[in-house]
């Protein structure tokens, strides 16, 4: 069966309940049914051929049964069950651990519980759910639900034929909902134009759905007035597509940025001050990740305040770590680069064995709250996802908070003076040594913000801090050593870049192509974009 | 430091038995002790990552198997004699794979099996050594094929028991455009070589196969999920056969949600995916994509119900799950079990020969042989994803497949079988010129 043929079938019953709303008199309600004439129905979901249960489903969704909404509804959760040596049919009314609470599917009585040993759930698969929500959609159509009329009026687009057209027609001029409206506009428009009628493209002009554009395809080959129209109303759709899918690419591409912005400030802030190459740095990303993962544990029920507080947490918690590092490890390797590298790679492994052991080495699920979820359908061409869209408003908050910090607080003037001439500050009366901690705490802190916004993209486990270290070290190198702004539009250059280039070549070579993009450039400029100013080297 | 103590602690048996051993030969009792060596214990190795990228899917295996040989245990042990479990870690590093099954296959206290590996770079890692020191491996995970040794007895599913049957239901679903997408190794890249090949066969043109890669634990598919959908959005109905590793998983499906794409309008077919991998994500939006695989925890069988029974209560938590290469290991050694009691002994060659043709009951409510070419006979299930986390079965093929070690889609491999009983005893027997050829592999990777 095409895609085509298991979109006909799901609307091929909205476009019946249509036809049976125009002709008045075919639809007798009240009729209750007997409990062994819904036993038959049920039987029939039961069949072994997912085509059958397929008409079983449609002779339920067109009987009387007062429980036939419940039915499809189980039927389509996996929560519909026959008794595996009987004759009872259940509803599962709650399918967590191991026995079921079931109630009876005739009668809606409780009926005990069920395990997989003494019931049989029945299965369903993609084509039957596609027509099963069909089904709902266009029980729901005559309940008048507004989100329900618009997902059937949607649904129409391109299946319109003469029989269920005029049905169509009266659905429109009873409409008042004006989306609803535009969408059973567009579909009679496609059909007109499908008829031969020229004037009716002017509705479709600069329509986005694929679906639309897949009609006109056929329709703009050969010549005539209507072809030439066609082809006319088509290169503009390419057009605006090409656009919104320009503006899509960039917004991918400020998303990867934002990600790698936040993973590597915080090394621009260690690495540019103190010149301390840390290999754990990742690993202060993962904390952060996994203290998002531990308040959401403390806070069941409520991932969304959970995270809100993971915000000042995970900054503390790795800000902790980062100074325990600092003090135990790096404050003694002063000045020796190459066992600073080799020691914090040293407790890079450490802190992921410790994680491992700890939560055990599987990946931990950091839910995703309510407001953080789906994506914002700015046009058919063009979505943008909320989760991605929160992260790259933090970073950019994260951004401005840690300038301003650098550029207002005592802390930021200190750290400028040590960044610039350590001698001098410390002659000044700056106490260096505290400088070190608070910043490499600083740091380390930031880090751990990174790790609470990727807890919302990627996976939390141990290795989560090794994903994105090379990254890191890659935009703090490219935008100028201890330039925040210099990690800004480095972060953000190699995130659309990569954005850009993957669907050419591919993500391996994409990755490669921007490595070695900005090996050259170093080459030119060995001090990156933003070359730090008055520094002593 | 989970693994090294485990190594130690394993370690420690044998030497208490050495050294009550020489405590009895001191005392002049060398008879009784050389009886007493007889009903040493049977070692089992388990060569599974407990650190590292793969610890993630390796470790419930090695659990697993430490289930499996306590059950063995408890029912009498093996030819009167106990199963003694060594453990090592490998730690996810492919040439540590090959040392520690050195260490394991060498020295007095040699292992007499090894339960292991996942990724098929760990496995050519151990290949060489195994041949080598004359080990027996069994290898649980499926793999791509191309490959057939003496020594190894592969019980995961061949291309030929997922990759191509689940193709097939694809087709017969109607599916006319194919997005592979996989991660960038060994694995993806020969399956996908199978599955181009096998499509063009039946008639896809090249403009409705696209192919993409990407690097293990790639976590921004943006613009690839993207293309997915303008690739789909032609009008013909498109699925995406994923082969995609381990974690890379959560961020591809959170995405394919995020931009709004269900299994209606694209489905997934993925082969590397099941109940495991599956915990780590919110299902929700992800109901009516699917996995091929030759087992899946949902089976109605009395015997998975039993295994699932003392798996949950072997790990102590009753969200605990089991997958495929959980069936692959059950199976696996419960055909070991049954060829060393049929060897009488659990040497390797005697073992080896005793097992081909040797068949167990398997998860699913078959049963399933060894086959000649170290391959074994499974059912291929297709499972969609359901709102829990598990996997409803579609589609079953209607009896056995039995593995193909050499894929018949490949131009190199065509006339390749593999046949290790004797007279031909043979791993690479070209049927067209009935020659054994040995060496280099058929498709080089």
């Amino acid at each position: 069966m095409s895609r085509r043929a298991i979109r006909d079938l799901w609307r091929a019953g909205v476009v019946l309940v249509l036809v049976m709303l125009a002709l008045p008199g075919v639809v007798h309600a009240g009729d209750q049914i007997s409990d062994e004439q819904a036993r038959t129905l049920l039987e029939g979901l039961d069949a072994s051929g997912f085509e059958a249960k397929g008409e079983a489903v449609e002779r339920i969704a067109s009987s009387q049964a007062t429980q036939r909404e419940r039915w499809l509804q189980a039927l389509l959760e996996g929560r519909l069950a026959r008794e595996r040596r009987g004759e009872h049919f259940y509803i599962i009314t709650d399918d967590a651990g191991r026995e079921w609470p079931i109630i009876d599917a005739i009668t809606l009585e409780d009926a005990g519980t069920g395990s997989r040993r003494t019931i049989n759930t029945i299965t369903i698969n993609n084509t039957l759910r596609t027509r099963i929500e069909g089904a709902l959609a266009a029980m729901s159509l005559t309940a008048g639900d507004v989100s329900a009329r618009l997902a059937a009026a949607r649904a129409l687009l391109g299946t319109l034929d003469e029989a269920s057209a005029p049905g169509v027609e009266d659905t429109l001029a009873d409409e008042e909902d004006p989306a609803v409206r535009e969408q059973l506009e567009t579909a009679l428009a496609l059909y007109r134009v499908q008829q031969g009628d020229v004037a009716a493209l002017e509705t479709l002009r600069g329509h986005l759905d694929t679906r639309v554009r897949n009609a006109l395809v056929p329709l703009a080959e050969g010549d005539g007035e209507l072809a030439g129209e066609a082809r006319r109303v088509l290169a503009g759709i390419e057009r605006k597509r090409e656009w919104h899918q320009r503006v899509q690419t960039l917004f991918f591409g400020l998303s990867a940025g934002s990600i790698l912005v936040l993973a590597a400030i915080g090394l621009a802030i260690t690495f540019g001050v103190m010149g301390v190459i840390n290999m754990a740095h990742g690993e202060l990303i993962m904390l952060g990740a996994y203290s998002a993962w531990w308040l959401q544990q403390l806070l069941p029920g409520q991932p969304g305040l959970a995270l809100l507080l993971a915000i000042p947490f995970g900054f503390l918690v790795a800000a902790a770590f980062g100074i325990a590092i600092e003090r135990s490890v790096i404050r003694f390797l002063k000045g020796r680069p190459l066992e600073t590298l080799l020691a914090t790679f040293g407790v890079s492994l450490i802190l992921q064995q410790l994680v491992r052991t700890v939560f055990s080495p599987l990946n931990r699920a950091v839910a995703a709250p309510e407001w953080l979820r789906g994506s914002w359908q700015v046009t058919e061409a063009l979505s943008i996802s909320y989760s991605r869209l929160a992260v790259l408003i933090f970073c950019l908050v994260v951004f401005a908070a840690l300038w301003a910090v650098m550029r207002f607080t005592r802390l930021g003037l200190e750290v400028r003076a040590v960044t610039q001439n350590r001698d001098m500050a410390r002659a000044m009366g700056v106490r260096a040594a505290r400088v070190d901690m608070l910043t490499f705490g600083l740091g380390a802190g930031v880090a751990g913000l990174a790790g609470v916004a990727l807890s919302q993209i990627t996976n939390v486990g141990p290795n989560l801090g090794q994903n994105y270290i090379v990254d890191s070290f890659l935009v703090v190198v490219f935008g100028g050593v201890g330039n925040l702004w210099g990690t800004l539009v480095a972060g953000m250059t190699l995130g659309v870049l990569n954005q850009v280039l993957q669907p050419w070549v591919g993500a391996v070579l994409a990755k490669i192509v921007v490595l070695v993009g900005v090996i050259l450039f170093i080459q030119k400029r060995p001090q990156g974009l933003f070359p730090p100013r008055g520094r002593v080297s | 430091m989970k693994g090294f103590s485990m190594g130690s602690l394993s370690l420690s048996r044998p030497l208490l038995m050495g050294a009550l051993l020489s405590a009895g030969a001191a005392l002049g009792l060398s008879d009784d002790a050389r009886a007493e060596a007889d009903r040493d214990p049977i070692r089992v190795g388990i060569l599974h990552s407990l650190s590292g990228t793969m610890a993630i899917s390796e470790s419930t295996l090695k659990d697993e198997m430490l289930m499996l040989i306590e059950q063995q245990n408890e029912r009498g042990g093996l030819l009167g004699r106990q199963l003694e479990p060594v453990v090592v870690d490998p730690a996810s590093d492919w040439p540590l794979f090959a040392e520690q099954a050195r260490d394991l296959l060498s020295g007095d206290d040699r292992v007499d099996v090894i339960f292991g590996n996942w990724t098929s770079a760990s496995r050519k890692a151990v290949l060489p050594v195994v041949e080598e020191l004359n080990g027996l491996l069994f290898y649980p995970v499926q793999y791509e094929g191309e490959e057939s040794s003496d020594n190894i007895f592969y019980t995961g599913a061949a291309p030929n028991q997922q990759a191509i049957p689940a193709v097939e239901y694809l087709r017969e679903q109607g599916v006319e455009r194919w997005a592979l997408v996989g991660t960038d190794y060994v694995y993806p890249r020969t399956t996908n070589k199978i599955l181009e090949a096998w499509l063009k066969d039946q008639g896809v043109s090249d403009d409705d196969i696209m192919v993409n890669y990407t690097p293990f634990g790639h976590s921004d598919w943006q613009s690839i999920v993207s293309s997915i959908a303008s690739f789909g959005g032609q009008g013909k109905k498109t699925a995406v056969i994923s082969t995609i590793n381990g974690d890379a998983n959560v961020p591809f499906y959170r995405e394919l949600a995020n931009q709004g794409i269900s299994a209606s309008d694209i489905p997934v077919m993925a082969f590397s995916v099941g109940e495991q991998e599956l915990t780590g994500i919110d299902t929700a939006p992800l109901v009516g994509h699917m996995a091929a695989w030759n087992y899946f925890m949902s089976v109605d069988s009395d015997a998975n119900f039993d295994f699932i029974d003392s798996w949950l209560a072997y790990k102590g938590d009753d969200s605990a799950v089991t997958n495929d290469p959980m069936e692959a290991h059950y199976i696996g050694f419960n055909m070991w079990v049954e060829a060393v009691k049929k060897a009488g002994t659990p040497e390797v060659d005697a073992v080896r020969d005793a097992i081909i043709g040797v068949t167990v009951p398997n998860l699913s409510g078959g049963s399933s042989a060894m086959m000649p070419n170290h391959h074994i006979t499974k059912p291929v299930m297709i499972g969609e994803i359901q709102n829990d986390g598990q996997f409803s079965v579609v589609w079953q093929t209607p009896s056995n497949i039995a593995g193909d070690a050499w894929s018949d889609y490949l131009p190199d491999s065509r006339n390749l079988i593999s046949d290790w009983r004797a007279p031909l005893h043979c791993g690479r027997l070209n049927v067209a010129s009935m020659t054994c050829e040995d060496g280099e592999p058929a498709v080089s990777q």
